[in-house]
């Protein structure tokens, strides 16, 4: 059984982002980069799976990414993790991709790759579109087991629990498959001095378009399927009033919410 | 005129409010069509000609909730088929964003999701980056497909024509490939959907505790609101995953919402930014959430919400 985890490279969950007003597509100089903090969960999904199945030799784990030369640094963490070796995908064409465009890359590569077992994240912390992997079981022909909350892997069937609204459904299907994984599922382990030493020795395959056989003018900003007219900063909230409990917080709120007609 | 299609959200018979919104948006943009799927009943039918349907696309059967969002694709494509539309439009809730992404791949169109408004054009208006930054966007290959979120617009009841359209779908194999073999129910009796909900009300660090969160439910009942909660309150066990509003949860966009005990992290921001009106509840005068707010209180969230509580249930009583 082998599995591939995709993981995208984001600017840090927790810093303020900011789109780049020469091309409309995300600043990604102006803040720390991440591995996508769901695309960690997959990571570790991935490694309790090769834990239960008997190991780096009966199950091996690849870390797949497509991004600049810059985004192999969450190849490297996925390694670093326990993951056994990487494919970055790098091309000067990707620049400004959309969600279509950059699942088509990801399709090319699983192809190629051809996994039992596809995981990710359900959505990166940058775009938020939650669309890939979607388009990614469309892409593939694989079936969409996204959204899972846990997973079980048992002779050539896999069953997940697909979060929704009320709960969840449990979803059963056969490998190959891919898999969402929201951050209910595990808590990712942090690397080892052991593993990051490890990881430097661990095989990273860079892969260009051409090598996928995708065409440059399908992919980056020209490629596009939609794209940015323009953008500005919200305008500020105009400031609220702030008032300090002395006994009479609460009513305060209730004459607030009356006067806007909530009660 | 061009049809605009609306995927419509329907659960236990009856059409969900973000469809009527959906098809009010339509008739701005064209002649609204609804595709309604799965459990359709004639009263659904006309639930949603009253809510402003000029035709209603129907795809009629069990199968299509028996597997993972393909054989709903293939209802919605069919019914793109049949109508030559200019626009899709579908809710912009997890399962309708999947709906379209696949929708997007076979059709060779592009998706816009999140939309918070779509004007002429089907250029739509998105809020990115946690709320700080309005974006235009346009599709500019296929037919435009594009994910609105609940509570973008006000319903209007303009009555539609209604004219029945039953699809013929092919529902294929690789549309089977994810079988759903059983559905669990866990959410608390009674109250709104949380993405759905005009008034949220949700708890944060501050809350405490499991059983702290009794003053966020009891003041969310008073209201007739959901109940959400921050990251901090759910990775901390205190409430169950599924009503984690922000960055990695669910991003919601009431007329009211109300933060207990919540500093206002730009990871909670993200989910609920775009809210109408906001009010804060927190120790911390000094907690980020007091920049957006419209009123808030500085205190403590135990001792002002039984009474915020008390004074709704008697001024609406």
């Amino acid at each position: 059984m082998k599995i591939v985890v995709c993981v995208k490279q984001v600017p840090d969950s927790w810093a303020e982002k900011k789109l780049n007003p020469a091309d409309n597509t995300l600043d990604r100089d102006a803040a720390d980069a991440v591995v996508n903090e769901l695309d960690e969960y997959a990571i570790e999904e991935a490694l309790q799976i090769q834990e239960r199945l008997g190991g780096a030799d009966e199950c091996p784990v690849t870390v797949l990414t497509v991004g600049p030369e810059k985004a192999i640094e969450s190849v490297r963490k996925g390694l670093q993790m326990g993951a056994n070796e990487g494919v970055h995908v790098v091309d000067d064409a990707l620049h400004g991709s959309d969600a279509l465009a950059t699942s088509a890359v990801l399709a090319a590569a699983i192809d190629r790759l051809a996994p039992d077992l596809v995981l990710m994240g359900s959505e990166s912390t940058d775009a938020r579109m939650s669309v890939v992997p979607a388009m990614l079981a469309e892409r593939t022909g694989r079936p969409q087991l996204t959204f899972a909350g846990k997973v079980d892997i048992a002779d050539g069937a896999i069953t997940v629990q697909r979060a929704t609204d009320y709960g969840y459904d449990v979803v059963e299907a056969s490998l190959p498959a891919l898999v969402s994984v929201v951050e209910k599922i595990n808590e990712p382990r942090y690397p080892s001095f052991k593993g990051i030493m490890a990881a430097k020795k661990k095989p990273v395959e860079t892969l260009t378009l051409a090598d996928l056989g995708v065409e440059p003018a399908a992919v980056g900003l020209a490629g596009a399927w939609s794209s940015v007219q323009e953008f500005a900063a919200r305008p500020p909230r105009a400031a609220g009033t702030v008032v300090t409990d002395e006994g009479d917080g609460g009513t305060k709120a209730a004459d607030f919410l009356a006067t806007q007609k909530f009660i | 005129m061009s049809e605009v299609l609306v995927l419509v959200e329907h659960a236990d018979g009856d059409v969900k409010k973000v469809t009527f919104e959906l098809l009010t948006l339509a008739r701005s943009l064209g002649e609204p069509a609804a595709v309604a799927i799965g459990d359709v009943s004639d009263a659904l039918v006309a639930s949603l000609a009253a809510g402003g349907a000029d035709i209603v696309y129907v795809a009629a059967g069990p199968e299509f909730g028996e597997h993972v969002v393909a054989p709903k694709v293939s209802a919605l494509q069919s019914a793109l088929a049949a109508s030559s539309a200019a626009g899709v439009l579908v809710p912009a809730t997890a399962e309708g964003k999947e709906i379209a992404a696949r929708l997007a791949v076979r059709t060779e169109s592009g998706i816009i999701t999140d939309a918070v408004g779509v004007s002429a054009g089907f250029v739509a208006e998105q809020s990115v980056f946690g709320g700080s930054t309005m974006v235009q966007s346009a599709v500019t290959t296929g037919t435009p497909i594009i994910a609105v979120r609940p509570n973008s617009v006000a319903a209007e009841a303009t009555a539609g024509a209604g004219r029945r359209v039953d699809l013929d779908v092919t529902i294929t194999d690789a549309d089977r490939a994810a079988k759903v073999t059983d559905s669990v129910a866990q959410e608390r009796a009674g109250r709104p959907e949380l993405t759905e909900a005009a008034i949220v009300v949700s708890g944060g660090r501050g809350v405490g505790s499991p059983e702290g969160f009794a003053v966020v439910e009891s003041l969310a009942d008073a209201l007739g609101a959901a109940v959400g909660a921050s990251r901090a309150a759910t990775d901390a066990g205190w409430y169950p995953h599924q009503f984690q509003v922000g960055q990695t949860g669910k991003t919601v966009s009431p007329q009211l919402y109300i933060a207990n005990g919540i500093s206002g992290a730009i990871q909670h921001r993200a989910g609920m930014q775009t809210s109408k009106t906001i009010v804060a509840v927190n120790k911390d005068a000094e907690a980020p959430i007091f920049d957006l707010v419209d009123f808030g209180v500085v205190g403590d969230l135990h001792v002002v919400l039984p009474q915020l509580t008390e004074e709704v249930t008697r001024r609406k009583g």
